[in-house]
């Protein structure tokens, strides 16, 4: 929950008000987004071209961010890897969000049972290590990306259960619930058409960190070894596979690592700001 | 309070725990099971066999029996200390684990210190200075050190004073208490780093709601020094929400351990997990798993009855808890 503190010293809340680092955070994203939907236009070189020849080279005129062990051009890797980047975070984010709602809007509305069979289920993926639990399935049951994004869907959805559902129980005892009942709307209808609307900002802050958290869960697994096949651009797999070249070219893994970082931060901060300014 | 009404909630706690660990252990069974193809063959590895082989492991892991038969039997096992045997290398799963736990021990309780005394310290600071420069610098540290992956600060942090600076080592766990620490002071930070901002955060929120209260305007009013009202009373009343919060770090150190061990190749019980996911050595990862999952566990009961024992509020019913 955000600080009591943080709207006093704010001053005046101006509704057009963007702070120059949530601007930054957007240009990045942006950035990113434009190397995903158009990296093969973008890219100075391919990113799968070998040149067994050269090796690894440090950043140079021809490859601005050097080459790794096969001769692959960074950079161009780095523009490509933007896609898996923002992918599986989308759909974990979207999954997690679509799951999150349902469990949570039956589970806060209905009460009884059904509110604590469910709640003693987000119980159990609390006390869950998360991180480890991924790493174990994802290595046994092999199946890669996919599999991580399932997975994290999964794992996502608890936390974001008990969001929705006290969301949703601070709406019940409103008089447009009283009133929508009294008239006789089906309980179908007051949970998706009444409720729904008026706790879905709160829920997409959280999507927005729910996307910046399975980023750097997928990128986690990839640099493990366990996320995106062998050989593709992706930026933790780069981490995992240039960690032997730190000396001979660094730029292989700390840019991506930092593609990882900027990315995640630009995610949260816009989250964060976006919490502040809707869910209060 | 009696001491007959701690016992009472302690045994409760207990009650929750024990069903849990329960539900975990099953899983880890399954995850024979459920990895692709031949159960013989999980455990068995790329090994060659002969029938005769496989019939024995079919043995030592009761794989004829039903499905229950064999958990009651391995979780009879476990509780008696037998592992399994590991794919790799033919040894006892327990003494890997045993070779192990040293760096993960140490390295975790190292983070844990410098995530308590740095993130308290940032979060009273950021509170005392609420408003200011300092204050958004702490905040904006926050937020970094919870997006950037521990595996992406440790690079950073081991490039930088490892590779350039040269200021420490950037191989192997050392030997001896001093030479460990000094090994270990990077992977160590890159952990904290990760999971400091919670407590950051927790202390600056509860700081402020404290300072803010009438008891510190009369300790004022009163002629009491700065440091005496923080130290003796805001602090110590703030810091019963960053026990709350203990659970979420002691996960995210657990969690954090594994990529920091793994960036820093240090050969602890995170980096064997990973190491027997990669060779899909399932004995090992069901018992590193265990001993994961177990310890997370014990440590959220440990935390919840210090809580209990702590909150006079908790401790004579009158929240929920």
């Amino acid at each position: 929950m955000s600080s009591p503190a943080s709207g006093e010293t704010r001053g005046t809340k101006l509704p057009w008000r963007i702070p120059i680092v949530i601007l930054i955070a957007a240009l990045i994203l942006t950035v990113v987004v434009v190397c995903a939907v158009l990296g093969d236009k973008v890219s100075p070189d391919s990113p799968f071209l070998q040149r067994l020849r050269i090796g690894d080279t440090p950043p140079s005129a021809t490859h601005i961010a050097g080459t790794d062990l096969l001769g692959r051009d960074i950079l161009s890797r780095v523009i490509y890897g933007a896609r898996t980047a923002l992918v599986g975070p989308v759909v974990v984010a979207a999954g997690a969000f679509a799951m999150a709602t349902l469990l949570g809007l039956v589970s806060g509305y209905l009460g009884g049972l059904v509110d604590s069979a469910i709640m003693r289920w987000v119980d159990f993926m609390f006390a869950l290590p998360g991180t480890l639990v991924a790493i174990v399935v994802v290595g046994v049951l092999g199946g890669g990306y996919w599999t991580a994004v399932v997975v994290l869907i999964v794992l996502f959805t608890g936390p974001d259960t008990r969001i929705v559902r006290s969301a949703v129980l601070e709406q019940r005892p409103l008089p447009y619930i009283d009133a929508a009942r009294t008239l006789g709307i089906s309980k179908t209808r007051i949970l998706f058409i009444h409720i729904l609307p008026n706790v879905l900002t709160i829920i997409l802050a959280y999507v927005v960190l729910d996307f910046a958290f399975a980023l750097v869960n997928l990128a986690g697994l990839s640099f493990l070894g366990l996320g995106v096949e062998p050989g593709a651009p992706d930026w933790g797999r780069m981490v995992f596979e240039n960690r032997n070249i730190l000396f001979s070219n660094p730029v292989a893994l700390l840019l991506p690592a930092a593609m990882i970082m900027l990315t995640a931060v630009s995610m949260n901060l816009i989250g964060d700001c976006l919490f502040e300014r809707l869910a209060k | 309070m009696t001491g007959s009404s701690v016992f009472a909630l302690v045994m409760r706690r207990f009650a929750v725990a024990i069903p849990l660990l329960l539900i975990i252990s099953f899983a880890v069974f399954s995850l024979v099971h459920i990895a692709p193809g031949d159960p013989v063959r999980s455990l068995l590895g790329a090994h060659a066999s002969d029938p005769v082989t496989l019939a024995a492991i079919r043995e030592r892991y009761h794989l004829n029996d039903p499905f229950l038969v064999q958990y009651g039997k391995w979780l009879t096992q476990v509780a008696q200390g037998d592992l399994g045997v590991s794919i790799q290398g033919n040894r006892a799963v327990t003494s890997i684990i045993a070779d192990r736990l040293g760096v993960t021990i140490f390295l975790s309780l190292m983070s844990t210190v410098l995530v308590l005394g740095l993130g308290v310290l940032l979060g009273a600071v950021a509170a005392f200075h609420r408003g200011t420069s300092i204050d958004r610098a702490v905040v904006t540290f926050g937020v970094l050190g919870v997006s950037s992956p521990a595996f992406v600060t440790g690079l950073f942090l081991l490039y930088v004073f490892g590779a350039l600076l040269q200021w420490f080592p950037i191989f192997g766990p050392g030997t001896g208490f001093l030479d460990r620490a000094w090994h270990l002071t990077l992977p160590a930070l890159a952990l904290a780093l990760s999971v400091m901002a919670i407590v950051v955060k927790i202390t600056r929120a509860a700081m402020i709601e404290e300072l803010d209260r009438d008891y510190v305007i009369f300790a004022r009013a009163r002629g009491l020094s700065s440091p005496r009202i923080a130290f003796a009373y805001v602090l110590r009343n703030a810091l019963i929400p960053v026990v709350t919060a203990a659970g979420l770090i002691v996960v995210g150190i657990v969690a954090g351990a594994i990529y920091v061990e793994v960036t820093f190749s240090l050969p602890g019980l995170g980096a064997l997990t990973v190491d027997a996911v990669q060779n899909r050595d399932i004995p090992t990862i069901q018992g590193a798993t265990l001993v994961f999952s177990v310890f997370v566990v014990l440590v959220n009961l440990t935390i919840d009855v210090i809580y209990t024992l702590i909150d006079p509020r908790v401790r004579f019913g009158r929240v929920e808890s």
